[in-house]
């Protein structure tokens, strides 16, 4: 029935950004939205432009598929291209549309603001189209492990993220099961007035939240039968490996940067 | 003498303190190795029982020793070492997200090293033949065989005692059918002692031995074979028994000589032929 289902939008595939260290990629990736904002030149735009589209055709899914993913967010670019051509009031007046100017200065800002938008948003969907959500899960528990010194709940928080992953497909399933249920009732979730069928919805949540609650009952009880107490002393199967592949990226991913610095104005 | 396993002592139970005694005054023992169910009607206290053995809930009068060692709240864990627990819903006890991760889960829990870890859920998945599946998400698998990897989460950790709490009463008769053979097979193997809670009399003909329980009462304790022929008082409260024991029964009654209660249709059939040749 769904086996079709994929959480999240990855892609498999053996390429090599598809191997790195999970921990790797959202360290550079993290780090790349932060020098996004020091791009201030043509060229270090360009430069930027380059390795992330560098790095798109690396991962080997195709080009097209990757750009379908940011569809929802090409209303955005525009509209922040849009805004920025209108409020900026730098430079030369260009030309005027229905009595707005625009300036140069508007322009070259629009097209700037809108390009960052447009690499961060690549970049970080590269992240989730080359790693597994519980890929991302167990790096993000291995990032943070640090903050278990100011007692912030690390091992829990990431529990909490493996355990939703995993009842995500659950959930689906039932939420369709009901809908169905209530359906052959008589309730009509397809058409009539948009108040109709939002109001067609409750019967459709109420039960699937006291099912939800249910099973977390059910699965706290069968943790505990299986001697989960915590995060303390617990081993892990799934293991992190910093490999020869990760420090090889990190010394690109630095070259990368030096030149960003050198490209600036 | 048997090494005690499980042991009841005049146990009482009820989870709120002004509500109804959900068991009371129950007291049984089962030995080391035997296999023994637990059959009841819902609400007969019986998945208490099993709660109460490994420690997810407390006795408020009595005691439970499980392999020598009083249930509390400091032994929960030492206890919890050595039973295993499979529930109900095959969904809601699949913690991993795919088969492996499941099974680990019970082994993360108690520390062990990666490599054992490795070797462990490889020798569980294979007794119980799902190790085609290792990397299979839970919404990939049917029931059955959801609940043969909640039973190799238990192997896993080597328990000595596995509890079955209505584990095949979700699942249709395939499945059943299934769990079942997986759960014998794998206790003949490893020598465990096996402790079925049901409330379907097709599924204690295996057992050793039978506790009946009513109202929260042990009601009989007795082989399979006697608690067959008690058809009528078993129908009071509740249970019914398969259709092979209810047609011996009627048998019995027009003077067909059954000469032991059969478990199934093979000892039936036995019955019949041996009687059909002696006439």
């Amino acid at each position: 029935m769904s086996n079709s289902l994929i959480i999240g939008q990855y892609v498999p595939s053996d390429s090599f950004i598809h191997r790195l260290d999970p921990r790797t990629k959202i360290t550079m990736i993290f780090l790349f939205v932060i020098f996004v904002f020091f791009a201030n030149s043509a060229a270090s735009y360009a430069w930027l432009t380059a390795f992330a589209v560098g790095i798109a055709l690396a991962t080997k899914i195709k080009i097209p598929f990757i750009l379908r993913g940011l569809t929802p967010v090409w209303f955005l670019i525009i509209f922040t291209f849009i805004l920025h051509l209108i409020v900026t009031k730098d430079g030369d007046i260009l030309f005027q549309i229905f009595s707005f100017p625009v300036y140069s200065g508007g322009v070259i800002q629009g097209i700037a603001i809108s390009f960052r938008f447009f690499l961060l948003i690549l970049v970080t969907s590269l992240l989730t189209l080359t790693t597994t959500p519980i890929e991302i899960t167990d790096a993000i528990e291995s990032l943070l492990d640090p903050l278990k010194k100011i007692r912030f709940p690390v091992h829990e928080l990431a529990l909490m993220m493996s355990i939703s992953l995993r009842f995500i497909p659950t959930l689906m399933q039932e939420t369709e099961k009901i809908s169905k249920a209530q359906a052959s009732r008589g309730v009509d979730f397809k058409t009539g007035p948009v108040k109709d069928r939002i109001q067609a919805i409750v019967p459709l949540l109420v039960p699937l939240f006291v099912s939800a609650f249910k099973r977390a009952e059910d699965l706290a009880m069968a943790m505990e039968a299986r001697g989960y107490q915590g995060g303390e002393g617990r081993t892990k199967l799934r293991e992190l490996k910093i490999e020869k592949r990760d420090i090889f990226s990190f010394i690109i991913f630095g070259l990368v940067i030096i030149v960003l610095f050198l490209l600036r104005v | 003498m048997k090494k005690e396993c499980i042991e009841f002592r005049n146990v009482s139970f009820r989870y709120s303190e002004e509500g109804p005694w959900v068991l009371k005054n129950v007291s049984f023992r089962i030995p080391a190795d035997e296999g023994v169910a637990i059959i009841g009607h819902n609400g007969s206290g019986k998945s208490t029982i099993a709660k109460l053995i490994n420690g997810l809930l407390f006795a408020d009068e009595g005691e439970v020793v499980v392999l020598g060692t009083p249930v509390t709240e400091e032994t929960i864990w030492e206890v919890r070492k050595k039973v295993g627990m499979v529930f109900q819903n095959p969904d809601n006890q699949f913690v991993g997200t795919t088969v492996r991760d499941d099974v680990a889960f019970g082994l993360e829990n108690r520390g062990v090293d990666r490599s054992q870890m490795i070797t462990a859920i490889d020798n569980s998945l294979r007794a119980v033949g799902m190790i085609d599946y290792m990397l299979h998400e839970p919404h990939r698998l049917s029931g059955g065989q959801k609940q043969r990897v909640a039973i190799a989460s238990v192997l896993a950790i080597s328990p000595q005692i596995i509890i079955l709490d209505e584990a095949t009463a979700m699942l249709d008769p395939k499945g059943r059918k299934e769990i079942m053979h997986t759960v014998n097979e794998v206790k003949d193997q490893q020598g465990l002692s096996l402790l079925t809670i049901t409330h379907d009399l097709n599924e204690i003909t295996q057992a050793d031995r039978v506790i009946v329980m009513s109202k929260g009462e042990v009601w009989l304790e007795a082989t399979p074979r006697e608690v067959f022929a008690r058809e009528k008082e078993l129908q009071e409260i509740g249970l019914d028994i398969p259709f092979v024991a209810k047609l011996a029964n009627e048998l019995g009654k027009v003077d067909v000589p059954i000469s032991q209660q059969p478990l199934n249709h093979e000892e039936l059939l036995e019955e019949l032929w041996t009687y059909h040749s002696n006439k």
